[in-house]
């Protein structure tokens, strides 16, 4: 079975990391701290460097400065999962839901090994966890938004990871999906996993996430939703409309 | 003849087995690359007077590694470095057949493949390269099919997904190799590529594709082996239309939707 929720406990560090891309600077000088069990999310406009940022994390692309540390608890904590954006996902291959959560395994399988007892009931578990036995055999095209979402939740489950990168896990997902994605989410969180969400949805960010970053190519502000969209961060992050959304809220 | 069947047999279900991800994983045209790549391993085997299958391996291997290569390094997509090296190396072939004063093989057999012709070490090459595919296809299934599907994701799981994304590109030189020898060529992509795409109009999973495209591969490329023979025709051309006919059929009767 999954191991227990001690040995997902890991924290996270990004210190003055600055990525390149084409001779442009995507971000720079990125500085902020994730603690063992947070959730949290990442929020900016279009270009804002948030899935630069996730890659980064990652080790997708490389670091032009500074550092990315991932403490993790102990020799058992599991490693780190990133869940794409959907336009970089293979729709054309037909594999089912139970063969996406068992890749998940693959890490932990190496060259030779084939599946055994233990990797399908750790799939079986992860899938009982988002939700998803019953839809095992269904292809990943038959799924909706929020469902495919939390196949790849179920994945980076049965990887035992214990940080999650999400990216634009909100995009063509429906607000109660969303709201069934948190949930999953949230009792990851509580596990002390990491937990990163792209987003564009300003809304319902409180009650949801325990903290937002705010991006745009550079940290504009870190903390806790509540507290984080000031109208001069909503300035830095969409100019003269994003003051707007701030005082039209406020009204 | 009973060697020209087992030279069928093995190109019908081994082209097939690997062309399943190529079709999957929008990658079919580097079969056809590979196809046109491997001419100048072929005419340097007349050269040298060594079998010419023999020659092409290395040359596909090559190829198949440099396309990655050369994406890397240029920033360039597949296809265009494909489009590059494809017509570079065909080209070479080309020139070399024409430098020779010492080849006397019929281009066309070349192109067209000449199955009836194929000789016994033609036939041990291409068992050799059947056991080595299908000991890469287990090795690499799962890294495969994850790297296949969410090349990212596969990618921050463990460099595995690269050596197996390698991996694929080496057996599909080899078993170009083994098609080669049958459909030539020009007409090797058929058997990639059409009993893949018409099992995937067939079947759910990729899998079932897998074996399903196998068992249409090998029938298509017996029954246009036999067709070639009483017709007087080349094989490469008949198995081509018989496996083009049941993908025409599958079409009409399809049950998957478009993706």
């Amino acid at each position: 079975m999954i191991a227990a929720p001690i040995s997902h406990r890991a924290s996270m560090s990004l210190q003055d990391v600055s990525v390149e891309i084409g001779g442009h600077l995507a971000l720079s000088n990125v500085t902020f701290d994730v603690e063992a069990g947070t959730l949290m999310g990442v929020v900016g406009p279009n270009g804002a460097g948030k899935s630069t940022l996730f890659n980064a994390i990652a080790g997708l692309l490389p670091v032009r400065q500074g550092t990315v540390t991932l403490h993790r608890a102990g020799q058992e904590s599991g490693g780190l999962a990133y869940v794409p954006q959907r336009e970089s996902v293979n729709w054309r291959l037909p594999v089912t839901v139970m063969d996406v959560v068992m890749m998940g395994r693959c890490c932990r399988l190496g060259w030779f090994r084939r599946p055994g007892r233990r990797d399908r009931e750790i799939v079986k578990a992860c899938l009982g966890r988002v939700g998803l036995w019953d839809h095992r055999s269904a292809l990943m095209t038959e799924l909706s938004g929020g469902q495919k979402q939390r196949v790849f939740v179920g994945r980076a489950l049965a990887q035992e990871a214990s940080v999650l990168l999400l990216d634009e896990a909100f995009s063509g997902v429906d607000v109660a999906a969303q709201e069934a994605l948190v949930e999953v989410l949230q009792t990851l969180r509580d596990e002390g996993r990491i937990v990163l969400l792209a987003t564009h949805d300003l809304t319902n960010l409180t009650g949801r996430f325990d903290q937002v970053l705010c991006l745009n190519r550079h940290v504009c502000a870190c903390g806790p939703p509540e507290q984080v969209f000031t109208p001069e961060v909503m300035e830095q992050m969409y100019g003269a409309h994003g003051v707007r959304l701030t005082t039209d809220g406020e009204r | 003849m009973v060697r020209a069947l087992i030279g069928a047999i093995l190109v019908g279900v081994m082209c097939p087995l690997v062309g399943s991800y190529a079709v999957t994983r929008n990658l079919a045209f580097i079969g056809d690359a590979l196809a046109h790549a491997v001419l100048p391993g072929i005419v340097l085997g007349y050269i040298v007077g060594i079998n010419p299958a023999i020659a092409a391996v290395p040359t596909g291997v090559a190829v198949a590694l440099l396309v990655r290569a050369v994406s890397r390094r240029a920033g360039l997509s597949s296809d265009t470095s494909i489009g590059i090296l494809f017509a570079t190396m065909f080209a070479l072939g080309l020139v070399m057949l024409a430098r020779s004063t010492t080849i006397k093989v019929n281009i066309e057999d070349l192109l067209l493949g000449q199955i009836l012709a194929i000789t016994p070490t033609g036939i041990y090459v291409s068992l050799g390269i059947t056991v080595m595919v299908i000991l890469g296809l287990f090795t690499f299934h799962h890294w495969l099919l994850f790297a296949s599907f969410d090349p990212l994701g596969a990618q921050v799981n463990s460099t595995r997904a690269n050596v197996a994304d390698y991996a694929f590109l080496v057996m599909l030189a080899l078993v170009v190799v083994i098609g080669i020898q049958a459909a030539g060529i020009v007409l090797v992509l058929a058997m990639l590529v059409t009993p893949a795409a018409t099992a995937y109009l067939l079947v759910r999973r990729f899998v079932s594709i897998m074996i399903t495209a196998a068992a249409l591969g090998a029938a298509a490329a017996v029954t246009g082996l036999y067709v070639s023979y009483y017709l007087n025709l080349s094989a490469g051309p008949a198995m081509t239309l018989v496996a083009s006919g049941v993908f025409a059929l599958a079409l009409a009767f399809k049950r998957r939707a478009p993706a």
